[in-house]
């Protein structure tokens, strides 16, 4: 009669998730910071995405010490990264606790053909996507909540902006299709036919969508909210700006007052120094986080 | 009389959903965001979310001061699960500087059923909301996520509902209503049953109260 690890129950902490930000944090330290700015959960990793493009290397699951310190540190849940296709790395993450896991391209892939089959577990996966096709065949795969990829560590929203697009746009498109072509769409898009019908009659997605990967600001992190994502994840865009709390606590206020402009105004003075932005077209090709996923 | 409006806070966290549930039955909504927004509703929905991030956002958009006088002048609010949290006279596991509004005397234990691994969905009796099933049935389905429960209730709290599986084997307290204030620690939002907004509604039309601008004016 009582069960654990449905669907509902994986989706349904997402739900509760929407209108807020999530934070990534390396440490203790940060993560009280984002619980004390109003982010609604954290992020667990060993380097922000920015440290994980200026150092390279390969970039893994972060120390089981360090997500438990930060799950002993903050009442709010905690989410940590595995490897695409690193079954292994989320089993550990599954026995540490954790109430979400990220199955991330910003970590380097363990497996170059096929992602974790999250059906396996009782903890709930995020999941990045660049197009609709990405998403549900992430969901397929039993994902609880998508994200944009956008282009993690850069600083720069145009990605993210990129997907969000693609993917409202392909919900959109499909939602004016008649149901005999749902079928060919779901074959030129790589995703389960069950789930485009899904998408087509309810005109969403049937998880939470959140962006993610290049906001660094308050007015990108509302843009995302206007262009009708549920929520906002912020990496490097955080930490490694001039003044993290202050400038935590301006892009959770924008996330919740995302259609008021002159609020948006408000928040965003005094904010110090953002990231460092990165142009897209200034790094190499194979160096793009978002192409890992398949 | 012209039906109530039943605001739903929408600061953070899964108010999307109430709003259709309340749609759903005929009902009037509206988001509450900023003080001005209280002002004409006749009742009041705290969604699910993160009670430390609601909080916050309340206490600095000088939401929190009319809706903790609200919560103590007979105004129907609704918690469920964070909003149960914030409703809570009194909580455990709070974080530091973590606001409450306050209303409901109980004491409440966050995240007592533990963490995500440990969410789960059961079925609950609720004898309140026979008169709002069609066969007069109290069984509830019922979503639990990272969900807190009441340890304790005074005088005057009216126990809802009981999780019977929990540990101590007389039952942890989940559903309470005192007067005008409702709290559940469960997500009827999350599934397709409207009992419990019908049930809130109800609280709501025979609370006959509106929020005027001077309370909210006050409070600020």
């Amino acid at each position: 009669m009582t069960a654990t690890g449905t669907f509902t129950v994986k989706s349904g902490l997402a739900e509760m998730l929407k209108g807020g930000v999530i934070m990534d944090v390396t440490n203790a330290e940060q993560a009280k910071i984002a619980e004390e700015a109003g982010a609604v959960a954290v992020m667990a990793l060993e380097r922000v995405p920015a440290d994980i493009r200026a150092q390279g290397g390969v970039a893994r699951m972060s120390a089981p010490e360090k997500i438990v310190e930060i799950m002993e540190t903050v009442t709010i849940p905690v989410m940590a990264k595995a490897r695409i296709g690193h079954f292994v790395e989320a089993q550990i993450l599954e026995a540490l606790g954790v109430d979400y896991v990220d199955e991330s391209e910003v970590l380097t892939p363990a497996d170059e053909a096929y992602h974790i089959n999250k059906w396996d577990f009782e903890i709930p996966f995020v999941c990045g996507a660049r197009n609709l096709g990405e998403a549900l065949r992430r969901i397929g795969e039993g994902a609880a909540m998508i994200r944009t990829k956008g282009e993690a560590g850069t600083g720069n929203v145009v990605e993210a902006v990129r997907h969000a697009r693609a993917v409202l746009g392909e919900i959109r498109r499909l939602q004016n299709m008649p149901p005999e072509e749902w079928m060919s769409y779901a074959k030129e898009i790589g995703a389960p036919y069950a789930l485009v019908k899904m998408v087509a009659e309810a005109g969403r997605l049937p998880v939470v969508n959140f962006a993610a990967g290049g906001i660094a600001t308050p007015a990108d992190a509302a843009m995302m909210m206007q262009l009708g994502l549920d929520g906002v994840f912020v990496g490097s865009g955080i930490f490694k700006s001039g003044n993290p709390a202050v400038r935590a606590k301006a892009i959770v206020q924008a996330v919740t007052h995302y259609d008021e402009p002159k609020i948006l105004a408000e928040v965003s003075k005094n904010l110090g120094e953002a990231m460092v932005g990165i142009n897209i077209d200034e790094i190499p090709p194979e160096q793009l986080l978002a192409q890992r996923g398949w | 009389m012209m039906q109530d409006t039943i605001g739903v806070l929408a600061l953070q966290g899964a108010f999307r959903e109430h709003i259709k549930s309340l749609q759903r039955i005929g009902i009037a909504t509206r988001k509450v965001r900023l003080p001005a927004d209280l002002i004409g509703l006749g009742g009041l929905i705290i969604p699910g979310g993160e009670s430390t991030a609601i909080g916050k956002l309340a206490r600095l958009y000088g939401l929190l001061a009319p809706l903790q006088r609200l919560a103590h002048s007979g105004f129907p609010m609704w918690g469920t699960c964070a909003g149960l949290i914030l409703l809570a006279d009194r909580v455990t596991h709070r974080a530091s500087d973590q606001p409450l509004i306050g209303g409901l005397d109980i004491f409440v234990s966050r995240n007592y059923f533990g963490r995500q691994v440990n969410s789960f969905e059961t079925e609950l009796s609720v004898p309140a909301l026979a008169p709002f099933s069609a066969n007069g049935e109290a069984a509830f389905h019922a979503v639990f996520i990272r969900a807190p429960a009441v340890m304790s209730v005074a005088s005057g709290v009216e126990v809802l509902a009981r999780l019977d599986s929990a540990p101590s084997g007389k039952g942890v307290i989940v559903a309470v209503r005192q007067k005008a204030l409702l709290a559940t620690a469960f997500h009827p939002e999350l599934t397709d049953d409207t009992r419990f907004h019908r049930y809130f509604a109800n609280l709501v039309a025979a609370a006959e109260q509106r929020v005027d601008a001077e309370i909210v004016a006050a409070a600020a």
